[in-house]
């Protein structure tokens, strides 16, 4: 343990010593967070709007201030005549449309089925999908559950919609777990693989292994550094989420650590298999991008939902440990889950930790017996 | 007992034979050279020897310790240096200290001695918060030959360990290892430089796996007992090894820089009439003279003779 040690206080040195080592591990993260953070944002805003009140009643009149006043949508053209909105919307000066009927307030009165049509144009899927949600959210808040919204092509239903734990439905709420697990993922892979292939090509591994050093002692003192800086990193960027995307922290920050530690080593171990594999930097890093990096963007659920990917895909995303990760960390941050519900993804953080530093160290005793 | 005693040592890569039934001993205190070609098996005999690779056959006992049976056992005796200084050129030169003293377990006012003898050995002086990349080439690989005795071992590895530095650098790096053989360390040092070989006690000739020569310098010379070497100065080279050649007395011969060595099958040099044989080819003879085999020599001889086999 001595030796760990040992290992650990030279690694410390040379990181602190390295500044494109530091560098990486320190500011790339908030530097990483900040960019996508704000770039990466999915909510809709100042939808352009086309508003038709055939009613004029005060409850008309309160669906079109619910509107304008959500904050979503920008009232830009008040249609009287037939055919209007149909040429706003080619001319893309409206991007939605509120239409509200003849007799609405008297219909909502009675509860006689009153109902309003919003069109939207949806030429941008993703936007025509959120802005759906908004409406019938706003429609929702107005008139309670009388209020039918129609579609084009749906048949007029009621529904009643809640949105927990997020009820602004602010994507950056979602995004910042994934980019926490994404910045980990490389800073924990890329930087183990690299310091150990480093020491192959400098030659100073050959050094070390002719010393009465055991392997583990020697995997145990390398990671030591990179567990402790990436857990600060992964910390500092929770604090910074906090602060700048008004991240709620529900959830216990001793549930927190355990689910960042665990993934964390999971991650130490991919980098630690990279190094028995790779022979230089260059691959090394090569096979980080394509073992962590890629996965976790693509298929962790970071950004593309699992559910609505092939099944081929989905089957894939099992060996994702970030799947996990954001399942557990979107669990303790925005629902304030205790531990015990979130026994699945812990374990199975867990089992991807145990196997991959299982290969790893079997390919590292190998290579060295 | 022998420091080293290795038999019929062998490994194998796969269909690969890199080390083929090698058998030698070294004493204590003895220096000990490995000469060979690169790829002839020097560096993977070190390795077995240090319990870094598993022999696939026959056995080593390097102080005492089966190498087969307890590498890591091996590594508590040895140090080793390699030609590329492996030391972290990011850190210190009290931090590389540092880290190797603690790689074994040294503390306290042990390693306060340990570091302060390692600092005056290199030469260091004063130098000890400097990073080892800014080092000249002799001073890094004064500090990493420190770094490998920094825990007293009996036996030292070296692995060319004087490649691409200047021959003042050279010479005080030799002038430390006969000053750790002198107390008793046993050392066992590879090398392409036959004028360091000459420095050596014994040496050992390896090529393509085999051991094919072995002895004090003076004992490998003697297979030039009965053939003598005689250096021909001329002013064209290339002439007169063809003109030699074509003599039924001379065995071989081969280009020494501007000179000509030519072995004779005759024991008495003086019975062949080399210098005639040359002016009637028409070329001027500068110098001739009889001349004791060098151990380029010997070493090209060996290798030849056992290419042939």
């Amino acid at each position: 343990m001595r030796k760990a040690i040992a290992v650990a206080r030279k690694e410390l040195r040379q990181i602190a010593r390295d500044k494109v080592m530091l560098f990486m591990l320190l500011f790339i993260p908030a530097f990483l967070l900040v960019l996508y953070g704000y770039a990466l944002n999915f909510d809709v805003r100042h939808v352009t709007l086309a508003v038709q009140d055939r009613d004029a009643t005060a409850e008309s009149r309160a669906v079109v201030s619910a509107f304008v006043n959500s904050g979503y949508f920008d009232f830009t053209a008040r249609v009287v005549g037939e055919g209007e909105i149909e040429s706003l919307m080619d001319h893309n000066a409206v991007r939605a449309a509120l239409v509200i009927p003849e007799g609405f307030g008297r219909r909502l009165r009675q509860a006689d089925d009153p109902n309003v049509q919003v069109i939207i144009d949806g030429d941008n899927a993703n936007i025509a999908n959120t802005v759906v949600g908004y409406a019938t959210r706003i429609l929702a808040s107005v008139s309670g559950p009388g209020v039918t919204v129609a579609s084009r092509a749906a048949p007029p239903l009621s529904l009643e919609t809640r949105i927990w734990y997020n009820s602004e439905l602010r994507s950056a709420l979602f995004l910042v777990p994934g980019l926490i697990a994404y910045i980990a993922m490389i800073t924990a892979v890329v930087s183990t693989a690299l310091s150990i292939v480093r020491e192959k090509e400098n030659g100073t591994m050959e050094q070390v292994r002719m010393a009465p050093l055991g392997a583990t002692a020697y995997v145990v003192g390398k990671s030591i550094p990179y567990f402790l800086l990436s857990l600060a990193g992964e910390l500092l960027i929770v604090l910074v989420s906090m602060a700048l995307f008004d991240l709620p922290m529900r959830g216990s920050w001793g549930a927190l650590i355990l689910a960042i530690s665990l993934f964390l080593v999971g991650a130490l171990g991919t980098g630690l298999f990279v190094s028995t594999v790779a022979e230089t930097q260059q691959v090394a890093f090569q096979m980080s991008l394509l073992l962590a990096y890629l996965p976790t963007l693509m298929l962790s659920g970071f950004i593309f939902p699992i559910s609505s990917m092939p099944k081929v895909l989905q089957l894939i995303t099992y060996v994702v440990p970030a799947r996990y990760f954001l399942v557990a960390l979107r669990g303790i941050v925005l629902k304030g889950a205790a531990l015990d519900t979130l026994g699945v993804p812990m374990g199975a953080m867990v089992i991807y930790a145990a196997v991959v530093l299982g290969l790893a160290s079997v390919r590292f005793a190998r290579q060295h017996g | 007992m022998s420091a080293i005693d290795v038999q019929h040592l062998t490994r194998r890569f796969g269909k690969f034979v890199a080390v083929d039934d090698v058998s030698f001993r070294v004493g204590e205190g003895e220096i000990f050279g490995f000469l060979g070609a690169n790829g002839a098996g020097k560096s993977t005999t070190i390795r077995m020897l240090c319990g870094l690779l598993r022999p696939s056959g026959g056995t080593a006992t390097v102080g005492g310790v089966d190498v087969g049976r307890d590498p890591e056992g091996v590594k508590r005796h040895i140090g080793y240096m390699s030609q590329r200084f492996s030391l972290y050129e990011s850190l210190t030169v009290d931090e590389n200290i540092r880290f190797f003293a603690g790689l074994y377990g040294l503390s306290g006012g042990r390693y306060a001695e340990r570091r302060r003898f390692v600092l005056e050995m290199a030469g260091l002086e004063g130098r000890e918060t400097m990073l080892t990349r800014q080092l000249s080439g002799g001073w890094r690989q004064r500090l990493a030959l420190g770094c490998a005795i920094l825990h007293e071992p009996r036996l030292l590895f070296l692995d060319e360990p004087t490649g691409g530095v200047d021959p003042i650098s050279r010479r005080q790096f030799w002038r430390l290892i006969d000053r750790l053989a002198g107390e008793g360390v046993t050392i066992l040092v590879t090398t392409h430089y036959l004028d360091e070989a000459e420095r050596c006690g014994r040496v050992a000739i390896m090529h393509a796996g085999h051991l094919i020569g072995m002895g004090t310098v003076a004992e490998v010379k003697h297979v030039f007992a009965d053939r003598p070497i005689v250096e021909v100065r001329v002013d064209q080279p290339v002439a007169a090894m063809q003109a030699l050649d074509a003599m039924p007395e001379v065995e071989k011969t081969s280009l020494f820089g501007t000179a000509v060595h030519a072995v004779l099958r005759t024991p008495r040099a003086a019975d062949v009439p080399v210098a005639d044989r040359l002016r009637a080819a028409g070329l001027v003879v500068e110098s001739l003279a009889t001349v004791q085999p060098s151990l380029e020599d010997v070493f090209l001889d060996m290798i030849e003779k056992a290419g042939a086999r």
